[in-house]
């Protein structure tokens, strides 16, 4: 790696001596911190140290030690490396971890994702309710201890399938023939169903109000999603309105929680590769690049330097892709119907021209392999990628711009609207796009540059307007950026090797944790990655960027008319399939 | 619409009123109606769904087919496209949405995930394959499909539609149109309404 980084920069245990030990852990780093002087630690490291971007919470299950444990790591917006910290419980109920909400409001899904996962409790949490899958759900699902229904064995490959095992239909193994599992002596017609969604309307404010002419107004909740053509899927809101107006918002996910924490922990290293595609699934190959780098970090290899320079190209090509969609789906958003997408993808078809000559595949590239990517990029496509870069894209996009950056009613729907101050977007854990449409100037190319990016000449865009105009602009002059990069990787690209051994199906890693985190087009992409020594890894979590972003979404639309909430939702950028993992 | 697909073999008409007169079956007429204007529901799950939209534009076009003309609302679409993965906590919305579709009403499965489940099959959250709740009419495997595969599996629905018959199509017999699928509950994990007896079987089963 061009950047391994000690994350002991900082020094806590000579400040906290008593509630602070160095993580001595075969392959850890970072600080073991008790958990009753948790608020005390994240609050001098928040206000003293100025660590303000809480970049991930995660949970560990540690059965074999009976030992629960969380992950905590911050960064600093102006750059340089993280700092770990982690709080460790006894593995018995009731598991309680202060929350560090109101330190790092960026906390708030991420907690309540551990409680629905983890069942750990954040005493502190002002509504701490089950997120990815439903109230009244059985267990906690991410425990090592907790079976799914079509559970075969801990760990693949599974017996049945190798290395001469007969396959077993799933459905063979429960005894309901389908992936059901219920409590025992469960019976449904006793059982009476208890509305899942009583807490979620509990918890929304709604009341009566008199007009100045003393009229009463009744607030109403309106439910958009999970079938509703502006959620980009099934993402759902809940929002509270008076009259248009906006006056609080809950987020509602889980619609396509596809359990990918929990089947990449049964998988091998390399099996979940393809998975990552799935997350983001416009991205799949700066999916691939987050996880891989997370891996390499662990096995401590090199990857070779011709794969670096693919590597970079196959992902600013992804950045150009998604943003040129986005435009496209964002005018869609704002009432200028399908006629921008039809120009977005026109391009994007070209881009994924390449991606299926260099990998075999239009989305699911499943392209990076430990050390290097998977095939070397034959010369037609090499072709098709330099006739793109120099003569295609930077008109096409000068075109997208000339259609809209002065477009009066592109204007007059954006400027102004979604505003989200920069000391706000730190403190929700805003990145990406996002945060730098809010003038902060924060990019993982840049500020903590992974592969090769500390070699190539780009500015990082940012925007001072905080706002929905901001962040459009952001992404068309990101595109423009991209485009400089790659020109100069295109002209630079070396030949050479683009593995650095013979590909192997099982890697060996070394026992340890690494965290692996690129800039991928929606933000920060992070692979938290635990190993001990197995075939598999221990815990598998993904720092999805839609996911996190979504926790300002309520911030930025109280306030604003109900037609503005589509827009303010478009411009985050959300993927749903990374959104519920 | 071309002469040949439309006329019936075996009439003779005369050269000079070729272009003006047809002479054809009313099941024809009706299926031509129909196949030539399906209306797909406006409804994305995952990766499938953007494979979905890349069929719609220009590229792949499925205004060809008459089909380009998504509805968000299921009182006005014909076709449900399952694109993406079924989970437990979106099957409930999923089969509401198909019991809100009028008669005559298609489904297809596309996709690995919504065919069986795919490669998130053994997922705690999944429900494998969406003809666990609704009768499937074409599946289109891959992961996701390519447009060129969709087109296909849009074709092979035609084909089908091309079959039917207005003697024997469910929606003009006596009776209610259509069969209303129960909407499943979500208890402990996924309860289908149409299973209770079973799942009360197995479950004190378990026990012993």
């Amino acid at each position: 790696m061009a950047t391994t980084v000690s994350t002991k920069s900082v020094d806590l245990s000579t400040i906290f001596p008593d509630a602070v030990i160095a993580d001595e852990r075969k392959g850890y780093t970072g600080w073991l911190v008790e958990k009753d002087n948790l608020i005390e630690i994240a609050t001098y490291v928040r206000e003293e140290l100025d660590y303000d971007l809480l970049s991930s919470v995660t949970g560990v299950d540690y059965l074999p030690e009976e030992k629960m444990e969380v992950v905590y790591q911050v960064y600093k917006t102006t750059g340089g490396p993280g700092l770990f910290f982690k709080v460790q419980i006894p593995r018995e109920d009731p598991m309680e971890i202060p929350s560090v909400i109101n330190i790092w409001p960026g906390a708030d899904l991420q907690e309540r994702e551990i409680w629905d996962l983890y069942g750990i409790k954040f005493p502190g949490h002002p509504d701490l309710r089950r997120i990815l899958t439903w109230e009244g759900f059985e267990g906690h699902p991410m425990r090592k201890d907790w079976q799914e229904p079509f559970y075969e064995e801990e760990t693949k490959p599974f017996k049945s399938r190798w290395p001469k095992g007969e396959h077993i239909h799933a459905e063979e193994i429960n005894p309901y023939h389908d992936n059901l599992k219920f409590p025992p002596k469960f019976n449904p017609e006793n059982w009476t169903p208890t509305d899942p969604e009583e807490a979620l309307y509990t918890s929304l404010k709604k009341f009566t109000t008199k007009n100045e002419d003393g009229l009463e107004a009744e607030q109403i909740i309106v439910n958009m999603g999970p079938q509703h053509p502006s959620t980009h899927g099934v993402f759902r809101a809940v929002v509270v309105l008076d009259g248009e107006k906006v006056v609080s918002l809950k987020p509602v996910m889980g619609y396509l929680h596809r359990n990918h924490e929990k089947i990449g922990e049964r998988n091998t290293y390399l099996h979940n590769m393809p998975y990552t595609d799935r997350l983001d699934y416009f991205n799949s190959m700066a999916n691939n690049w987050a996880y891989a780098l997370a891996v390499e970090k662990l096995m401590g290899i090199e990857v070779t330097e011709r794969s670096e320079y693919i590597r970079v190209i196959m992902s600013e090509l992804t950045r150009i892709q998604n943003h040129l969609v986005w435009v496209g789906i964002f005018l869609n958003d704002l009432g200028a119907v399908v006629t921008p997408l039809l120009y977005a993808f026109e391009e994007r078809e070209l881009i994924l021209d390449i991606f299926e000559e260099v990998s075999g595949a239009r989305m699911m590239c499943n392209y990076y392999r430990f050390g290097g990517v998977v095939r070397d990029m034959p010369v037609r496509a090499f072709e098709k990628l330099k006739q793109l870069v120099y003569d295609r894209l930077p008109g096409k996009i000068e075109e997208f711009e000339r259609l809209l950056s002065e477009n009066e009613i592109l204007l007059s729907r954006v400027k102004g609207i979604g505003y989200l101050s920069a000391k706000d977007a730190i403190a929700t854990s805003m990145t990406g796009p996002m945060l730098r449409a809010s003038g902060v100037p924060y990019d993982i190319r840049r500020a903590e540059p992974y592969g090769i990016y500390d070699r190539f000449d780009f500015d990082v865009v940012t925007r001072p307007e905080c706002d929905l105009y901001a962040r459009y602009h952001v992404r068309i002059e990101e595109m423009h950026q991209s485009l400089r990069i790659l020109e100069q990787a295109v002209s630079t690209i070396p030949e050479g090797p683009i593995l650095p051994k013979k590909p192997v199906y099982q890697v060996r890693v070394p026992a340890g944790e690494a965290y692996g985190r690129i800039e991928s087009p929606k933000g920060e992409l992070g692979f938290y990655v635990i190993s001990n020594g197995k075939p598999n890894p221990w815990r598998y979590h993904v720092r999805a960027p839609s996911f996190i972003n979504i926790t300002a979404l309520e911030k930025m639309c109280v306030g604003e008319k109900i037609a503005d909430f589509v827009a303010i939702l478009g411009a985050i950028d959300i993927v749903l399939g990374e959104l519920d993992r | 619409m071309s002469e040949n697909d439309f006329t019936l073999p075996g009439y003779d008409i005369p050269e000079e009123m070729k272009n003006t007169i047809n002479i054809t079956s009313l099941d024809r007429l009706y299926n031509w109606g129909r196949r030539s204007s399906v209306w797909p529901l406006m409804f994305g799950l995952a990766c499938c769904a953007i494979e979905m939209i890349a069929a719609s534009t220009a590229r792949y076009d499925l205004a060809r087919f008459g089909m380009e003309i998504m509805r968000p609302s299921p009182r006005q679409s014909d076709l449900m496209l399952v694109a993406g993965t079924v989970t437990k906590k979106m099957v409930p919305m999923i089969v509401r949405l198909y019991n809100q579709m009028p008669e005559p009403k298609y489904v297809i499965a596309m996709g690995a995930c919504a065919s069986g489940g795919g490669p998130f099959k053994e997922g705690y959250n999944v429900v494998a394959g969406i003809d666990k709740f609704l009768p499937v009419d074409v599946y289109v495997p891959g992961c996701p499909p390519t447009p060129q595969a969709l087109l296909y599996g849009l074709i092979k629905l035609q084909e089908k539609i091309d079959k039917q018959s207005l003697k024997h199509v469910r929606w003009y017999r006596k009776g209610p149109d259509s069969v209303e699928i129960p909407v499943p509950l979500l208890g402990p994990d996924l309860i289908d309404l149409r299973r209770t007896e079973e799942i009360k079987k197995i479950a004190a089963r378990k026990v012993e």
